[in-house]
């Protein structure tokens, strides 16, 4: 078995006795979940509990005339039978819109669907029953008379005159347009050697969490109160949605948030069912729960990167990367999505393409337009894969066209590991970035020039082998400039409250939320470093708004970067005030003492001095010993947030080696490489398996993974064996390296892990790919996934 | 068909269990739902994810493809099971080392897919290993963990029949 290299670097303001930074501890809940002792929502049961099931809108676009509900009423077991107008009195609609991204508008959206249903699978009518069973039953006894409506479903003719506006109020079907000019973008494109265009697609995928979204809402008459459990990454933003869309107060919600079956960005987003299912347990008085089947799951779970980008780069003989220009079209559904909006992943885009290199002139557009589809949002690395595939298969291709090697083309281009920090032309800035060093340590890892050699050797058997790179870079750590600034109540800063039990033992107490990334060890490991315990008497609780500090949860990589430098701060503050107590007992200066695996001792020789265990007693039970005007204070909380740079920025390159059959256009992944930067690396096992298991859910978008729509707006494959997801079998091993370059924006100097893996790994694969068939005079494979299909198409076999 | 119901008399984890179930319940649900064995999860319902495997008479089968009326008579082993009697202790610590689980949800099924392989005895290599798992879907890990601490196990096993220990 592979054990996870376990080296911690050279951590000179966290090098602390007995310190866990860099260590790959096994994480706290990992037993319980190995022998299925978990607690997901969908184990909830509850006394009195209900069960949703929805009928939803088998039409794209369709006006709703009328719904007959008394045959589903008498159904056996049913409670309630609710439309859309009757929800409406108990939950208020809302819209997704931020004002920092100026322009982008969307329509009110309800809990369910008033007068017309947008796209298929929005609910239409809510049946509550005994059980799930009995509910659905009922469901079929529903009778709704549709008036089919004509759907835009395609996001090239959107903004066509003829073509239906889908939010009338709207005036047109345009969400949301950015765009940038900098540098001299033309002049640029004039004085290149050699310029390379063509047009990317992006197939629309969507998360398919193993546990569908789940939820459980109990209100309580007595005593005023929602307490909603649910799979969720946000607790404290559900809060505050469910309190402002219910007309209650943020106090009288709790959000409770056990165990997730895999979120990935799927489950940070508020959901009309789950927003129904809420409002239903209102106004029934009783607990209500929502499982999405699968089926539902991907006809209501956002979908992600149905991108049409026509993209250029120009580029000198020497190699030298003369400009960028984008054009990235996107259809996001009916509505905008709450409350993170649909206009982010294209604005990501914008912002992110080119931003490894030196090349100041860039040219993007980006539109955003409605569709009668499932609603479109975040998921796992937001716009990065499709702004990594563009960028490197452009710089893959111009190399191509210039006859250069694709890594040398990316040693002349890559911004220079110290030329930061610095800005990229579309305005993001960047602390620290380690290009150079990461290609160096991924050519050496793979041996590049060996597998050239035998990429070489087998063409002339006539086997087809392709190398592809992808350099990235990665948001991570945002601070307010990502939500806050829009207007979203969507907190950045994130808090830990750490006490000291009465035995001596720490509970941390955290805003940021697992989801089986291994936050809970992470904070675990950084409160027992800074405190100074073994981490076997660390317990950490997360995921419950009346038990945990306010945070904004875990996505966008923050959990280790922002709730683990709260954590660590919280420890340190925590061991400051044991200390306090500590002198009073022993007679001693607080600064003259530490505390190391749990016991008080002298700083300067580790003379033990005091256990936790005595301290604890003395302060809690005989406070009566200790001197006048000591009071123990034995708990500490401390919040932190970015305030130096908008985002932290990692970066890193992966490496993708394949065979491609060109008589079955079949895919072998052979082998995969990463070497990532995400500063401070707190764990490392944890980290690896962040990245491999990203990189993974990035290979599904570039080789199977596509919700297929026709033209009626019909989803063609909602089912798993129909929509492709990557599976064991076809899976390579993946490598992984690291290059530490902490942020200095934080003690800790960490980063983020979680999305790195999936933003490379499209567009290296499609690299590797393109590399295999181009010595067949192949089309460069530019639209994902990658069927057998497409690629024997690109060979004129079929 | 809702009116129409079974009685049924099954060992669940080598217990006795009598119960009445609809004749439509599947296994998953019967075990999820009537007897709170929450262990086994469902994912998908219809026979791809796997996250609802369990072991009906000593074999590996989806709780969501069969009907409880069908176990009648059955021995039906879950990841509880598994878990208390120590058949798979050393799988299981094994997927704890390697952290060849993130989420968790999928793992009660891939470690009675795993134990499925493993009890065949020898070492399998990695692409036989892939090969056994096609049916059991992880969003989470990429698999190599998964991979990884199956085959630690398949040689830490071989090694001790080697050795003349029990496997």
């Amino acid at each position: 078995m592979k054990i996870a290299e376990d080296n911690p670097p050279v951590l000179s303001a966290l090098d602390r006795p007995n310190s866990y930074i860099g260590r790959s501890v096994s994480r706290p809940n990992i037993k319980r979940l190995a022998q299925g002792r978990g607690q997901y929502v969908s184990d909830v049961m509850l006394p009195r509990m209900a069960h949703v099931a929805f009928v939803r809108s088998p039409h794209a676009h369709a006006r709703i005339k009328k719904i007959e509900t008394d045959a589903a009423r008498k159904s056996a077991g049913v409670i309630a039978v609710v439309t859309g107008a009757g929800l409406a009195k108990v939950i208020t609609p809302w819209v997704g819109v931020l004002t920092h991204l100026k322009g982008l508008k969307s329509a009110p959206q309800n809990a369910m669907a008033i007068d017309r249903a947008c796209w298929q699978g929005e609910a239409v009518c809510a049946v509550v029953a005994r059980t799930r069973a009995e509910a659905e039953d009922a469901c079929e006894l529903v009778e709704i008379d549709y008036e089919p409506l004509p759907a835009a479903t395609d996001m090239e003719t959107a903004l066509d005159p003829n073509t239906p506006v889908i939010q009338p109020s709207l005036g047109d079907n345009l969400c949301f347009e950015r765009k940038l000019d900098a540098g001299e973008v033309d002049k640029a494109f004039a004085e290149s050697d050699a310029i390379v265009e063509t047009t990317f697609i992006f197939g629309r995928h969507t998360g398919v969490t193993n546990e569908a979204r789940s939820i459980v809402a109990d209100w309580n008459p007595g005593d005023q109160r929602m307490t909603v459990y649910q799979g969720t990454q946000a607790p404290h933003m559900m809060q505050n949605l469910f309190a402002k869309h219910l007309g209650i107060a943020e106090h009288q919600v709790r959000v409770v948030t056990k165990d997730v079956g895999g979120s990935f960005g799927i489950k940070v987003h508020c959901y009309a069912d789950e927003m129904a299912t809420v409002a239903l347990a209102k106004l029934l008085k009783r607990p209500v729960k929502f499982v999405a089947d699968r089926i539902e799951s991907f006809v209501t779970d956002i979908h992600a990167r149905d991108h049409r980008i026509k993209a250029k780069i120009g580029v000198k003989k020497d190699g030298t990367i003369t400009a960028f220009e984008i054009d990235d079209l996107t259809g996001v559904g009916p509505y905008s999505m709450y409350p993170r909006t649909s206009g982010i992943e294209a604005n990501q885009i914008v912002g992110l393409v080119g931003g490894a290199y030196k090349c100041p002139n860039y040219r993007a557009q980006a539109r955003v337009v409605f569709q009668n589809k499932n609603v479109m949002c975040q998921y796992r690395a937001v716009g990065h894969p499709i702004a990594t595939a563009v960028t490197e298969a452009l710089v893959e291709m111009a190399a191509a066209k210039i006859g250069i090697d694709p890594l040398e083309i990316r040693r002349r281009n890559l911004v220079p590991d110290d030329g930061y920090p610095c800005a990229a032309p579309s305005g993001l800035k960047f602390e620290r970035l380690s290009h150079h060093e990461s290609l160096a340590h991924l050519d050496a890892m793979m041996n590049y020039a060996g597998l050239r050699a035998e990429q070489k050797k087998l063409r002339a058997h006539g086997i087809y082998r392709g190398i592809g790179f992808a350099s990235f870079i990665e948001v991570t750590n945002p601070s307010a400039a990502f939500y806050g600034v829009g207007g979203a109540k969507i907190t950045s800063q994130d808090g830990a409250t750490v006490k000291l039990d009465a035995q001596g033992s720490i509970i941390v107490q955290s805003g940021v939320t697992e989801q089986g990334q291994g936050a809970e060890s992470v904070l675990a490991q950084v409160v027992a470093s800074s405190f100074g315990i073994a981490i076997d008497r660390v317990r950490v609780i997360t995921g419950d708004t009346d038990n945990t500090p306010y945070g904004g949860g875990t996505w966008a990589s923050r959990a280790a970067g922002i709730g683990g430098e709260a954590a660590w701060q919280a420890g340190k503050a925590l061991r400051a005030n044991v200390l306090a107590v500590a002198a009073s007992i022993l007679q001693a200066k607080p600064d003259d003492l530490d505390i190391r695996s749990g016991i008080v001792v002298d700083k300067a020789n580790g003379t033990e001095r005091l256990p936790l265990e005595e301290l604890a007693r003395i302060a809690y039970f005989r406070p009566d010993t200790l001197p006048d005007g000591i009071q123990a204070e034995l708990i500490a909380t401390r919040h932190y947030v970015p305030r130096q740079w908008p985002f932290a920025f990692t970066n890193g390159v992966q490496a993708s080696y394949l065979e491609v059959d060109i008589d079955t256009g079949f895919v072998k992944l052979l082998k995969h490489w990463c070497v990532e930067d995400c500063g401070t690396v707190i764990n490392p096992q944890l980290v690896d398996e962040q990245i491999r298991g990203g990189i993974v859910q990035g290979i599904g978008g570039a080789l199977f993974e596509h919700c297929r729509y026709d033209e009626r707006g019909q989803l063609l494959n909602g089912n798993m064996a129909d929509y492709l997801v990557p599976m064991a079998a076809e899976m390579p091993d993946i490598e992984i390296g690291h290059v530490v370059t902490p942020t200095a924006d934080s003690e800790l100097g960490a980063k983020g892990a979680g999305e790195a893996g999936t933003a490379g790994a499209p567009g290296c694969v499609m690299n590797a790919i393109n590399d295999a068939l181009r010595p067949l005079g192949a089309k460069p494979l530019t639209d994902m996934p990658f069927t057998p299909d497409k690629i024997l198409r690109a060979l004129g076999k079929v | 068909m809702n009116d129409h119901h079974c009685d049924i008399a099954l060992t669940v984890n080598g217990e006795p269990v009598s119960e009445r179930v609809e004749a439509r319940k599947t296994l998953v649900d019967f075990l999820r739902d009537d007897l709170a064995l929450t262990g086994t999860h469902i994912g998908c319902e219809h026979g791809f994810c796997g996250a609802c495997t369990v072991r009906v008479n000593g074999e590996i089968i989806r709780g969501c493809l069969m009907l409880a009326v069908q176990c009648d008579g059955a021995a039906v082993e879950t990841i509880e099971g598994l878990s208390d009697s120590g058949e798979i202790a050393d799988l299981q610590a094994a997927f704890e080392r390697r952290n060849a689980l993130q989420c968790g949800f999928c793992t009660p099924g891939v470690l009675a897919t795993a134990q499925d392989l493993l009890k065949r005895g020898g070492v399998p290599d990695r692409a036989t290993i892939r090969a056994h798992l096609s049916g059991n879907y992880c969003r989470c890990t990429g698999y190599h963990a998964i991979v990884d601490a199956i085959e630690s196990v398949a040689e830490a096993r071989a090694e001790g029949r080697a050795k003349g220990g029990s496997s």
